[in-house]
This record gives C-alpha cells, sequence and structure tokens, in this order.
C-alpha cells in the first residue's frame, strides 16, 4: 500500500516536470536552431548590404533601416498618445466612472483584438479612407499619392496595436507616484496640471519609457498589421519620406520563405535574418526588465 | 506690521460654522475658530478629532480627497475662500503648508526651494538664487547646506529635510503657515530646531500648526483650540488652556488623563 502511494506520488512529480520541461525544451530548440543555422551568416556585409539576385544573396540593410524606422515612427505618435490617456485616466477621470470604465473596456478590447485585424483596419481607414481624403485634398488631379501603402500608416497601424501596452505600464507608473509629492506640489499654488508636468510625469519616466520598449518589441515582431499597409517585398533602396513603402524584417522573412525563387539557397539568410530580428526584441525586453528593476530599487530608496 | 500686534490682535483667518462630511460621516461639526495674524494658534486632540482635517480645509486640501462636501465658510482676510470666485490655487500661494512626513522632491535642495517661484514665472538667476538663500536662512537650514546646494534632498537627515520642506513653502511667500504635526517623526534635537524655527517665524507669518505634543503646543503657541470628536471643546490663550481650562474635558485631555 505505502509502495503504491509512493509510487504515485513519484510518477506524478516526474510527469508534471516534464510538462514544465516543455517550456525550457521548445526555448532550447528553437534558439539552437537559429543560432546554429544562422551565426555564420551574419557577416558586417550581411548587415549593411541590401538583398540581391533575386533576394537570394546579399544582405538584410534596408529590413533592418525600415524596421528602425517603422518602430521609431510608431514610438512617436503611440507613446505620447498612451501617455496622454493614462493621464487622463489615472489623473483626470474618476476611477469608478462610466467614462472611465468605457476606455478601459476599450483598451482591453483594443489590446484582445488579432494583429491581422489590425492590418486590415489599417488598409481600410489609413490607406483607403483617410489616405484618400488626403489625397482629393492635396492633389486635385487625382494622382495617388497618400491613398497608397506606406511606412506612415504602417507605423499608425502598429501605434494603435501596441496602444495598450503604454497606457497601462504609464497608468502603473503613474500610480506609484507618492500623494505627499502632488501634495507637496498643490499646497505651493501649482496648478493640477503644472503638477502633473512637473512632478507626476517626471517621476513616472522610468514607467513611460518600459511602455515605449514594450510597445517597440511588441511592434518590431508584428507582419501581419503591415502586411497590407506599407511593406514592401523588395526594395532596391531607402524609403525618402514617409510616404514611402519599405522593408521590414519579419516580412522579409516571410517572403523569402513562401515566395522565394529558391528557398534552399536561401536557407543561411533566413536563419540569420531571423536570428537578428529576435536579437533585437531579446535586447528591447531586457532593456524593459532592467529599466523597471532600476525604477524599483529607486523606490525603494527614495 | 506690528501695528497689528498692539491693537487687539486681527483674525488672519476665521472660520463660521464650518461642517465637513466624509461621504455619510460628519468630521467637522460647526466650527468658528479665530487664528490671529503674527501668532501661533495650537490644535490639539485625540486622533480623529478632526483636527488635521480642519487644518486641510484652510487651503482647501480637502477639495483633492473624493466625496468631501463641506458647509460654512473659511475667511482668509475676509474673504471667504470656499466662494466659487475665489481661486484654489492662488489661495494656496497665499497659505501655505508643512506635511507630517517630510516630503522633498527627488530633485536637488537648490531645486525644492526654487520649484514654487520658477512655476510662478520667476526666470531671473539673481533673482533665483537671492530668493532660494533667504528662504534657506529663514528656515534655519542655510548654513548646513549653503556648499551642497546642488545634492539631492534625499541627501539630507529627516530634520533637515522638513525644514528643506519650509524652506520651499516659504519661498513662495505666503502669508499664513499651516503646519500638520511638522515635527512628529524627528528625533527632539530636530524637533527642538523646528520648534525654535516657528518661534522665530511668526514674526513675519501667520501660523496654525496642528500637534499631538502637548508640551510642544505649550512651548510655541499663544492660542490653543482643543479639538474633540469634530467639535471645539474650547479656544483659549494657550497658557490657560494649559494651567485653568475651563472645560472638564479640556482639562483631563492636557493632564493626559485621556488621549
Amino acid at each position: 500500500m505505502m509502495r503504491a502511494k509512493n509510487l504515485l506520488g513519484k510518477a506524478v512529480v516526474t510527469f508534471t516536470g516534464a510538462c514544465a520541461f516543455v517550456a525550457v525544451a521548445a526555448v532550447v530548440w528553437i534558439m539552437g536552431t537559429i543560432v546554429w543555422g544562422g551565426h555564420r551568416s551574419i557577416t558586417w556585409a550581411f548587415l549593411t548590404q541590401a538583398p540581391s539576385n533575386g533576394m537570394t544573396e546579399g544582405g538584410i540593410f534596408p529590413a533592418i533601416v525600415g524596421t528602425f524606422m517603422l518602430v521609431l515612427i510608431m514610438s512617436l505618435v503611440g507613446v505620447p498618445v498612451g501617455t496622454i490617456t493614462a493621464v487622463y485616466l489615472s489623473e483626470y477621470v474618476d476611477r469608478q466612472s462610466k467614462v472611465a470604465q468605457i476606455i478601459r473596456f476599450a483598451v482591453n478590447t483594443l489590446a484582445g483584438i488579432p494583429a491581422i485585424v489590425f492590418g486590415l483596419f489599417g488598409l481600410g481607414f489609413f490607406v483607403n479612407f483617410t489616405g484618400k481624403g488626403m489625397d482629393h485634398l492635396f492633389s486635385p488631379t487625382g494622382t495617388l499619392h497618400w491613398a497608397q501603402p506606406n511606412i506612415l500608416w504602417a507605423s499608425l497601424t502598429l501605434a494603435l496595436l501596441t496602444l495598450p501596452v503604454v497606457i497601462v505600464s504609464v497608468e502603473e507608473a503613474i500610480k506609484t507616484v507618492p500623494r505627499d509629492l502632488r501634495e507637496a506640489s498643490l499646497a505651493l499654488g501649482v496648478t493640477k496640471w503644472q503638477t502633473i508636468w512637473r512632478v507626476v510625469l517626471p517621476n513616472s519616466m522610468g514607467g513611460i519609457l518600459t511602455g515605449a520598449i514594450l510597445a517597440v518589441s511588441r511592434g518590431a515582431g508584428e507582419v501581419a498589421p503591415i502586411l497590407f499597409t506599407g511593406a514592401a517585398y523588395f526594395l532596391p533602396h531607402l524609403p525618402k519620406s514617409v510616404s514611402d513603402q519599405f522593408m521590414e524584417l519579419g516580412y522579409h522573412l516571410y517572403i523569402m520563405t513562401t515566395q522565394s525563387t529558391d528557398v534552399e539557397k536561401t536557407l543561411p539568410i533566413q536563419y540569420a535574418t531571423t536570428l537578428v530580428l529576435l536579437m533585437l526584441t531579446f535586447a528591447l525586453n531586457f532593456s524593459a526588465i532592467f529599466m523597471r528593476y532600476r525604477l524599483r530599487k529607486r523606490r525603494v530608496f527614495a | 506690521m506690528n501695528t497689528m500686534e498692539t491693537a487687539a490682535p486681527y483674525a488672519k483667518l476665521h472660520t463660521k460654522g464650518l461642517n465637513l462630511y466624509y461621504g455619510q460621516k460628519h468630521a467637522l461639526k460647526g466650527i468658528d475658530l479665530d487664528m490671529k495674524a503674527y501668532k501661533v494658534t495650537a490644535l490639539i486632540g485625540p486622533s480623529g478629532c478632526g483636527k488635521s482635517t480642519f487644518l486641510r480645509s484652510l487651503n482647501r486640501m480637502n477639495d483633492l480627497i473624493e466625496n468631501v462636501r463641506i458647509e460654512g465658510s473659511v475667511f482668509v482676510d475676509n474673504v471667504d475662500v470656499y466662494n466659487k470666485k475665489v481661486d484654489e490655487v492662488q489661495l494656496r500661494k497665499k497659505v501655505g503648508m508643512i506635511f507630517q512626513k517630510s516630503n522633498p522632491f527627488p530633485k536637488s535642495i537648490y531645486d525644492n526651494v526654487a520649484y514654487g517661484p520658477r512655476i510662478h514665472g520667476l526666470r531671473d538667476k539673481a533673482k533665483m538664487d537671492e530668493l532660494v538663500e533667504r528662504s534657506l536662512r529663514q528656515a534655519a537650514l542655510w548654513d548646513e547646506v549653503k556648499d551642497e546646494l546642488k545634492k539631492s534632498a534625499f541627501a539630507l537627515s529627516g530634520g533637515q529635510q522638513q525644514r528643506l520642506c519650509i524652506a520651499r513653502a516659504l519661498a513662495v511667500e505666503p502669508e499664513v503657515l499651516l503646519m500638520d504635526e511638522p515635527a512628529s517623526a524627528l528625533d527632539p534635537i530636530a524637533t527642538a530646531k523646528i520648534e525654535e524655527l516657528i518661534w522665530e517665524l511668526k514674526s513675519t507669518y501667520t501660523i496654525v500648526i496642528v500637534t499631538h505634543n502637548m508640551q510642544q503646543a505649550a512651548r510655541v503657541s499663544d492660542y490653543t483650540a482643543f479639538f474633540y470628536m469634530g467639535k471645539v471643546v474650547e479656544f483659549d490663550f494657550t497658557e490657560r488652556i494649559f494651567t485653568q481650562p475651563k472645560e472638564k474635558q479640556t482639562e483631563d485631555y492636557v493632564t493626559g488623563r485621556f488621549g
């Protein structure tokens, strides 16, 4: 009897342990394969040259630049809008009020919408609606300029997708600003807005940066939202303005694995591209974690 | 300014039928109190008696708390501060506040003092330097920090931080200082310094101080109001409150029989 019980106990431990091991194994497997397959192809030339010979040779420079520009424009729009929303939610509207509940519900819903739906929304709203409207206004001759996919529309679509991440982390940061500090400022005859600007936001800077980095690392990895809104199959040059199309790492990878003239031949390039994309997102995630850690430490001392 | 002192002291602040409710809870019950110019008025009483709530009503800091309803009037220089035409931001410039827990900003010593005047529009560097020095001198902190104005305010000791907060409040040139147990978190030496400071400041400012410490009230104040359960039980010269109170409750409290 005793032995049977012991045996069962051991079996449970082994089984649960094995299940937990799946996650570890998956990471090791994925990372191992990618590093193994890609590390030899990552050379200076690979990082600084454009693809050549029908994208079977050369590098991924335009895709790297495109990805950076994409997330940069995305952040320039998404971080301020997200921060202002968080300020409104935490400072200007009663937590229990209908308005606050509606906004919070909308933010949560936005976070749950599949990326491809954002892509289609971007195509419909930014490219076809906003872009067409702008063309009507600015070029009466009827030439297409804004009403086609470009880096601006792709960035705005991504900004929308990553908005919840920014809002949530800024709101969390604002909540941790001590009431003492706000009262100190208000008691000096400083207005509420000035207090937010001079005390609350500077003391939430860690949260704002964390939100920005999380948004960037999320945005840099998404392909679906930019599929119809601005990413190009192949561009020999870099985008010169926000109305140009662009190459992007994730999309480039998708193209090479599904549309290439010679999938076998480009395999090392695919591995290397994946490795660059992963290193980029990891670097961003780690810096977000590091920043949050620093912030927490500072709070303890203050 | 001393003309006021020779005549019957002028009530810089006074309240009339001041009632305050936190939701259903009736926290202040019809308070009428005069706080004389260039005098220190101490508010004493057991925890939860409403003395801090009363203090925060004087510069409308209670406006920031949800579910607070106020009836009656608070007059500063005979202007009802709860009148709709009164801007609470202007009021708080005139009626400064020192909090129980010192709350310097995570900035340098200099920038803490300069914070208020800078926002209120002082741009001139030389004038700012002068104002920062004067405020720190008034708060009896200048000699200790004059060589390290760029250092973080958090590098200061607890007592120094509290005097920095006083300097910061003085820098916006208020006329009234409200102090909410300003020394309750400090050691006896730091407390003595704050008390000495209060004594010096009252020649220029009207001071209202909330304190738990009976000896402190006796040492620093000219008038004392004893609060109990949201009411002012007794208000008189400090000396009289502590030596010959009229009310039994006051006597029990100041002699330490309850509280």
